[in-house]
């Protein structure tokens, strides 16, 4: 309803010249930047990294603004953009939940409705146990989930959400190693690593970020990447793969990327791809990155739709193994 | 008192049959590991159900001739509600800020007959005031119309 | 903890441009508080980027007291009109608004702000002595602890009620209902939304606040013919020196909510229980209960305290654990993260400068906020005298954008209307209000909890009593539960002969 006038009225001015010489597209209001995530989770905290540097280094003539919809896993916010057809001037972080969601709950939206513009970094998953159990590597922990898979006692493997990116990954060490566990759902990360360290829960799947506190303090201890090659950071390199340490090879990255809104202007994506590539040089985000252990993986146009490609089967494949997939 | 009283509780009766039904598609039982997705909305259903149709037999048996609002006393009830709902339908269409401005000046002119500049102040004075607040200052984006947007926002 | 390390924390506080950063964020936070819709995490997140280029001291600083400022603000709506500014300040209208309808509302503002002040101050003291301890405590809160703290909250309030019992019990299951709408984390399914995508972020609990109290008390003013002004509140500077002279003999209240508010701020979304748990309590212990509802100044007293001792208490798992303890604290979590600090156990021993210049400057700036705050009691007081023709469409208009602040979502603001009527209907038929608010905020989080430990145990319900902290806390539910049962026959006993004294087994 209101979307078009303003948009319309927004390429007659940018067209005519009024507000900037009549060069390459720019943003010609604030950019509305979706977070389909709550606040303080680790998409929130990149979407407000990224509004943060852009606006220290002026990259953007409008400013971003977060919004945070985060309803349904994320479906309200990828719904919101999949309404502003043509819009240049909203944009949405994704997470896993890209995938997850539609195939989860059936809300009807796919990675096809909207307009890649890059990929920033991939998330680690990393297999963690508190430190005050026995288990020195993951075969011995593997050991003991198989020993207790029969009885009432399984060990509990917590995680965010439910048929989201932490189950997915439990189902896949199931069905690779025989184990059972059983998977505890939790609302957000740092809530599950806490529970870890109070040993509420055996054991978990958590992105680096959410432990690395808890681990530098003694308290969990990890036993495997979920990647085919070691974390290259000063302090992760020590971790072994989960092929290295358990033989069957599970990986799983987690995609930390941007979207715009569907048929989003040529122009504009350009701008947007040139702006995020110039964002993700920066000295600061470089360190963001490095931080939290993210993997450097910067990609736009076709390298990263043939990324999202290959995930989107990578996702239903795997969610249909582990019977995940809303029937 | 008791119309009212009757048709609220009926109201809140169908709401709970609402949830049931789709209690009963997310299967309500006691699964392995604790409850189901409806379990709770089942038994939440079947006590509204229930408290409902209780209230309505109580309601059904007092004899309680009071109206629930007279005529004359309805009226500023209406008089406060229909322009806002107006001035939200308003919001789809021009935005948040004029609609605010159109809503503020005809309240203030209609019930409380306010002087024309008064209210010309006023009502343009507070939707300006929380332009720049929630816009410019807090960066919070409310629904804007062709307005705004002609103003490059 | 030393006392050398919080004189160092001080150092690093009191220098101008920190205590000019903490009045400018006080400043902002009130204003905050004041806009319903606009949380403290809202506001905190939106000047997160704005912190970016500050030492992360100044930072927190800035962000922290944007955070005591809207714990002080999110009074001033709720006593002025009905309207709760914030989630934890519901509590506070009950009988905060009813003392401003009768010219109470400066000391209703003094008392709230006042209390918010010593909530706050015994939290701050609890977690400068003893914080590597509490945060010991807090690892042992799993989820059948905290859905036996839920428990605990929602007994504390059976029986208070009066009126029809049922209706009671409608309200709490229409909030349950309300809040069970939209996707179910445990699994993953959506619930009750019918298809319809605008159901599937569910009812947020302050919408539904927002037209209850606020839209649905306008109607209400309006039909009673009041014209929404009440009586004309005398602006005397003096109502805060007269006011704070009745406080000390709520002593005993102050002490109870600022415990129950530091206990229960431990946990994520701990204030706004405490607010309402500290007020049940309040009344249950107070000799003035039936006076509660109608205006009684301890009935603001107790939410307040609480409050703002759970805003501040959340603080402490995040700085000693790396976990927040509230929304708000979620976001200056991400701060610290942008900030290149490592938040969790480490932080005390890595960054002392940061972490103890953050708890003075808790000390510093709740007292720049209470200050601030009581200055302006008159102005505050003062809007009241508006025009009614005026302040109604403002007061539609300013729920309007807080409606729609909380999710950018224009179905909101119809949502708000919506429960403006039903707020109306209930009020007029006797339905209370705030169970169901009570229902709408934790309903969520207790049937989580609930399902949590649950999976855990298999199934089993005995995982509530096998558990130390969580078996202590579900018996002392259960006793509450039970009380308003068993009362009168302990009445009764007590007025007669000890011989009949084993009756007690039957009740």
């Amino acid at each position: 309803m209101r979307k078009t006038t303003p948009l319309v009225v927004g390429v007659l001015l940018a067209a005519s010249g009024f507000w900037h010489p009549a060069h390459a597209w720019e943003p010609t209001k604030p950019i509305e930047f979706v977070i389909p995530a709550g606040t303080g989770g680790g998409a929130d905290q990149m979407a407000r990294v990224i509004q943060g540097i852009s606006e220290k280094h002026k990259l953007s003539p409008r400013p971003l603004i977060p919004v945070n919809k985060s309803g349904g896993a994320g479906a309200e916010g990828f719904l919101e953009v999949k309404g502003k057809k043509g819009d240049a001037h909203t944009i949405i972080i994704t997470l896993s939940n890209l995938f997850t969601t539609p195939l989860a709950t059936g809300v009807p939206f796919n990675w096809k409705d909207f307009t890649p513009l890059s990929r920033l970094a991939l998330d680690q998953f990393i297999l963690w146990v508190n430190a005050d159990t026995p288990y020195k590597t993951a075969k011995e922990y593997i050991a003991a989930v198989k020993e207790r898979s029969g009885g009432a006692n399984r060990m509990k493997m917590g995680g965010t959400g439910s048929a989201q990116e932490d189950q997915i990954i439990t189902v896949q060490i199931e069905q690779a190693t025989g184990g059972k566990f059983t998977y505890v759902p939790f609302k957000g990360g740092g809530e599950v690593c806490v529970n870890l360290v109070g040993a509420h829960i055996d054991s978990t799947v958590n992105n680096p970020s959410e432990c690395v506190s808890h681990w530098k303090a003694g308290k969990v201890r990890p036993l495997g990447v979920f990647d085919t090659e070691r974390i290259p950071l000063a302090e992760w390199k020590t971790i072994p793969t989960i092929k290295e340490a358990l033989g069957s090879d599970i990986h799983y990255l987690m995609l930390r990327g941007i979207f715009g809104a569907p048929d989003m202007p040529k122009d504009a994506v350009e701008w947007y791809v040139g702006f995020f590539k110039k964002l993700y040089d920066t000295q600061d985000f470089q360190k963001y990155l490095t931080d939290n252990a993210l993997k450097p993986a910067f990609a736009s146009g076709q390298e990263y739709v043939k990324w999202v490609t290959d995930n989107e089967q990578l996702h239903k494949d795997l969610m249909t193994k582990g019977g995940l997939i809303k029937k | 008192m008791r119309t009212a009283d009757i048709v609220t509780a009926s109201v809140l009766m169908s709401l709970g049959c609402l949830v049931f039904y789709d209690a009963v598609r997310l299967g309500f039982g006691w699964g392995a590991d604790g409850p189901q997705s409806g379990f709770f909305p089942a038994w939440l259903a079947i006590i509204m159900i229930g408290s409902c149709a209780v209230i309505m037999i109580q309601a059904v048996r007092k004899a309680d001739t009071t109206p629930f609002v007279t005529r004359e006393r309805l009226g500023p009830v209406l008089k406060v509600l229909w322009p806002a709902a107006v001035a939200v339908a308003l919001m789809h269409f021009i935005g948040l800020y004029v609609a605010s401005a159109i809503y503020l000046a005809f309240y203030m002119r209609w019930v409380g007959r306010h002087s024309w500049l008064t209210v010309l102040l006023i009502s343009l004075a507070i939707p300006l005031g929380a332009f720049f607040v929630f816009e410019l200052w807090f960066l919070v984006p409310m629904p804007k119309g062709p307005l705004e947007a002609w103003l490059g926002y | 903890m030393g006392i050398e390390n919080l004189w160092m924390g001080f150092h690093i506080a009191i220098t101008p441009f920190n205590l000019f950063v903490a009045v400018v964020g006080i400043t902002l936070g009130t204003i905050i508080g004041v806009l319903p819709g606009l949380g403290g995490a809202n506001g905190v997140a939106i000047l997160l980027p704005v912190t970016f280029t500050m030492p992360p001291t100044s930072a927190i600083i800035l962000l922290t007291s944007i955070y005591w400022g809207a714990l002080f603000g999110g009074a001033i709506t709720s006593i002025l009109f009905n309207i709760p500014g914030e989630p934890w300040s519901v509590a506070t209208t009950f009988d905060g608004y009813p003392m401003a309808r009768q010219g109470q509302g400066g000391p209703a503002l003094t008392g709230a702000f006042t209390s918010s002040f010593i909530g706050a101050f015994f939290a701050i003291v609890l977690i400068t002595l003893f914080a590597p301890l509490l945060a010991e405590i807090a690892l042992r809160f799993g989820p059948p602890e905290f859905f036996a703290i839920q428990l605990l909250t929602f007994s504390s309030f059976v029986g208070l009620g009066g009126g029809n019992p049922l209706k009671s019990l409608v309200s709490i299951v229409l909030g349950f209902i309300l809040a069970a709408v939209g996707l179910d984390i445990v699994t993953g399914q959506l619930r009750l939304t019918f298809g319809f995508t605008d159901l599937m972020k569910g009812f947020d609990f302050i919408v539904a606040v927002i037209g209850l109290f606020g839209i649905g008390e306008i109607l209400l003013s309006v039909e009673e013919g009041l014209s929404f002004q009440g009586v004309k509140t005398k602006i005397n500077p003096k109502v805060v020196l007269d006011t704070w002279k009745l406080l000390p003999r709520y002593w005993r209240t102050f002490v109870r909510s600022a415990f129950i508010g530091f206990w229960m701020g431990f946990k994520p979304g701990g204030a706004t229980p405490a607010s309402f748990m500290s007020y049940a309590f309040a009344k249950r212990f107070s000799k003035n209960a039936e006076k509660f509802g109608k205006g009684e100044l301890e009935g603001v007293v107790a939410p307040e305290t609480a409050a703002h001792s759970a805003g501040i208490a959340a603080m402490l798992p995040m700085i000693t654990l790396g976990i927040p303890g509230s929304p708000t604290a979620a976001v200056m979590l991400g701060g610290l993260i942008i900030w290149g600090l490592q938040p969790g156990p480490l932080l005390f021993k890595e960054k002392p400068d940061f972490v103890w210049g953050l708890i003075a400057s808790m000390y510093t700036g709740n007292i720049i906020g209470v200050l601030m705050v009581l200055a302006f009691v008159p102005f505050f007081a003062a809007i009241l005298r508006i025009p009614f023709a005026v302040l109604t469409p403002l007061i539609v208009v300013v729920c309007a954008i807080g409606s729609y602040a909380v999710h950018n979502s224009m179905i909101d603001i119809w949502y708000m209307l919506i429960f403006g009527v039903i707020g109306y209907v209930f009020k007029k038929l006797d339905y209370p209000l705030a169970p169901l608010v009570l229902a709408l905020v934790l309903g969520d989080l207790a049937e989580n909890a609930l399902r949590q430990s649950l999976i855990m145990s298999q199934g089993s319900l005995g995982i509530f009593f096998s558990r130390p902290i969580s078996a202590a806390i579900t018996f002392a539910a259960i006793f509450f539960f039970v009380m308003p049962i068993i009362t009168p026959w302990w009445r009764r006993l007590r007025g007669q002969p000890p011989t009949i004294e084993p009756a007690i087994g039957h009740g």
